[in-house]
């Protein structure tokens, strides 16, 4: 808990890497003010002892964490290199994501405020906020794309049990983006009463780093675990990469220790080269978008270009302001995994460890498994970030399983 | 024939001698296409606009309400690039109506912001309205601005702090953009009683009190009572969405779009002209 000193955190004007280089606040002067507000109340409660004890009290009692750390041995075996694997997936929940909102939400019951409001792709952090809202007595309402509430149907059911109100976003390409702009939209209107549970490592000032202190727990922990298990740290770590905020949990815990070398997956749909992808950082230019400057997939006239996965929770144009300055930096490499990749090691880990893990995270296994042709021995230390329930429909699909019998082989 | 055109500050100062408010008229470039939009903009000005906004269409506009969202959607759609805009600019302001560009700030930067500058120069456009960039993350816009002497409308809102309003208001040449609600463009109607306050702390917050930068209230003004109830405090009045909308109700017929639009201005110049200044 607290801050790092990794020489990634962000000045005042939550720049990173440098004034002027990754971060900021684009944002509508009708926000900022709210914007100053949470960032002053963020910083005092992460040195108030009493918030820190209910927050690490509600990890532990009500999610599950510390999640432990698996040695993944018959992977492993395959591998050629040794696989460990930060169960996140077993966490309330089923992903990292219950981490950041039990932090928003503990801060938006401290700052008076009775309603959040929160933005979904693939509708997990949506799930986890109205899952934060109900623990917490909060009333959630939540942005999804209509695409996505289509695609998704069983997370909007869980929403809407757990009491939240789900408003399908019809405008632009009704997907993960432009449900962030409805949130924002509806922020300017209601920020007297209402806070941003943002989803991910990326948006303005202070959201990259505020998500960050809360999700940085999963590289803090796996760093003791892996010293416990192992005797000494991991020769790399590997994370999938949309928004970011399970990678950048992750690498927080490793960045001052030069030895462990950094990797960040992306998706890369049908091929960075298909043109349709979600590889911000590996093929994208540098811009700005929600708020942030940071690598986005954009024309020449800046323009926001569709990005394209198989798995929802990648499936963004942009990415948070530190993965970029940790790429400008030479600190992370980031690399595109396919949607073909991704589900082959979905099985994989399937079939040897008995582990679905979900499709984003199936991008870090698949990631892991391509560092590993090139480090025989050597040890690998991956964020599982989320559990696979999610995607059975898209398995279902895209293996052809069900009752024609059909094993779940990729060809 | 070309007049020379005007600041937007001489614009202002003008409909301040014949004692009303200045009508701030906003579209889109390229609704519902790049000729129709510049044919639609000359008749605001015909019909009463005193400034020019055009706007430059975005894929996320946070800042604007489902009206607005579906005219860029639409102009983004039949393929408008920067270029168009400019052409747009170019065209307007040669009727000597000062033209600003209302856009968000990606595209700016993806254009260059130097080149961006120079460009509108050229084009004849008075300067920028930038509603997702404050003067804090501006550094580079208002070095171009500058050195071209362009103007820098930054907006001020109800939940602006009286120190983000003095930081705002120092920076803005041209005059400074108060929204009049707290929300998006097009969705909640202002009032006078719900803006005179802030209209009131940014001219006691502005460089000699606001004497040399006026106040426009924009963000939830549609009909000429309206524009008069405001025009009481402010010195400008800004419409967006209610002119999209003459030209949304009347898909494929842009004749009968453009003479409701005209009506529309010819309602709201009346409206700033009728009021009395508070």
């Amino acid at each position: 808990m607290g801050t790092p000193e990794s020489g990634y955190d962000a000045d005042a004007f939550g720049w990173f890497g440098g004034a002027g280089a990754f971060g900021g606040r684009f944002m509508p002067e009708a926000l900022m003010a709210a914007l100053e507000e949470l960032d002053i109340a963020w910083q005092k409660a992460m040195v108030d002892p009493t918030f820190i004890a209910e927050f690490e009290r509600m990890l532990q009692d009500y999610a599950g964490v510390p999640s432990m750390l698996y040695d993944a041995q018959r992977l492993s075996e395959r591998a050629g290199a040794r696989i460990l694997l930060k169960r996140e997936d077993l966490n309330h929940t089923g992903a990292h994501k219950i981490r950041n909102v039990l932090g928003q939400a503990l801060l938006t019951k401290r700052m008076g405020k009775t309603r959040v409001i929160a933005e979904t792709g693939a509708g997990q952090h949506g799930v986890a906020s109205a899952t934060a809202a109900a623990y917490l007595g909060l009333d959630c309402t939540v942005y999804m794309g209509e695409v996505d509430t289509e695609r998704q149907a069983l997370n909007v059911a869980r929403m809407q049990l757990l009491g939240a109100e789900v408003i399908p976003v019809t405008s632009g390409s009704r997907t993960l983006k432009d449900a962030i702009n409805e949130a924002l939209r509806d922020w300017v209107a209601s920020v007297d009463h209402t806070a941003y549970l943002f989803g991910t490592a990326a948006g303005p000032h202070p959201f990259p780093s505020l998500v960050l202190s809360f999700v940085r727990g999963i590289g803090d922990e796996a760093r003791q675990q892996c010293l416990e298990l192992t005797g000494a740290l991991p020769d790399a770590i590997a994370a999938c990469v949309g928004g970011g905020s399970n990678a950048i949990g992750l690498f927080a815990g490793f960045l001052d220790d030069p030895e462990v070398d950094v990797y960040g997956f992306e998706a890369g749909g049908d091929g960075v080269e298909s043109g349709r992808h979600a590889a911000t950082i590996f093929a994208g230019t540098v811009g700005v978008l929600h708020g942030a400057r940071t690598y986005v997939l954009q024309d020449e006239d800046g323009q926001t270009v569709e990005s394209h996965s198989i798995s929802a929770g990648l499936d963004y144009p942009g990415v948070g302001p530190q993965h970029a300055a940790l790429a400008a930096g030479g600190r992370a490499t980031y690399l595109p995994v396919t949607d073909a990749e991704a589900m082959d090691a979905m099985a994989l880990l399937a079939r040897t460890e008995g582990i679905i893990p979900a499709i984003e995270s199936a991008h870090a296994v698949a990631g892991a498994l391509k560092v590993a042709e090139e480090r025989p021995g050597q040890t690998i230390l991956v964020n599982l970030s989320g559990r696979g329930d999610k995607d059975m429909g898209t398995a279902l699909d895209y293996f052809g399983l069900g009752t024609d019998g059909s094993t779940g082989e990729s060809e | 024939m070309t007049r020379s055109s005007q600041t937007t500050g001489a614009a202002f100062e003008k409909a301040r001698g014949e004692g009303r408010s200045a009508l701030v008229g906003y579209l889109p470039a390229g609704f519902p296409d790049v000729d129709t939009s510049i044919a639609a903009l000359k008749v605001m000005v015909d019909a009463g606009c005193d400034v020019i906004e055009i706007g430059l269409p975005y894929s996320d506009p946070v800042m604007d309400g489902p009206t607005i969202q579906a005219a860029a959607q639409q102009a983004l759609e039949a393929g408008i690039r920067i270029t168009d805009v400019l052409r747009v600019v170019e065209a307007v302001a040669a009727t000597g109506t000062p033209t600003l560009v209302m856009t968000y700030w990606n595209p700016v930067e993806a254009y260059g912001v130097e080149r961006f500058a120079t460009d509108l120069a050229n084009a004849g456009g008075a300067g920028l309205i930038t509603p997702d960039l404050t003067p804090d993350f501006a550094p580079e816009w208002i070095a171009a601005a500058d050195a071209r002497g362009l103007d820098k409308v930054f907006l001020v809102a109800p939940s602006s702090t009286d120190e983000r309003i003095a930081m705002t208001t120092a920076a803005s040449r041209g005059f400074v953009y108060a929204t009049g609600v707290m929300g998006v463009t097009g969705t909640t109607q202002a009032t006078a009683a719900g803006v005179a306050p802030l209209i009131a702390r940014t001219k006691a917050l502005s460089p000699s009190g606001g004497v040399d930068l006026p106040v426009g209230v924009g963000v939830g003004v549609s009909t000429g009572a309206q524009a008069a109830d405001l025009a009481a405090y402010a010195d400008g009045v800004i419409v967006g969405s209610a002119f999209v909308r003459t030209l949304l109700d009347h898909p494929g017929d842009a004749a009968a779009g453009l003479k409701s639009l005209g009506a529309l201005t010819e309602e709201l110049a009346r409206g700033v002209a009728g009021a009395v200044r508070a």
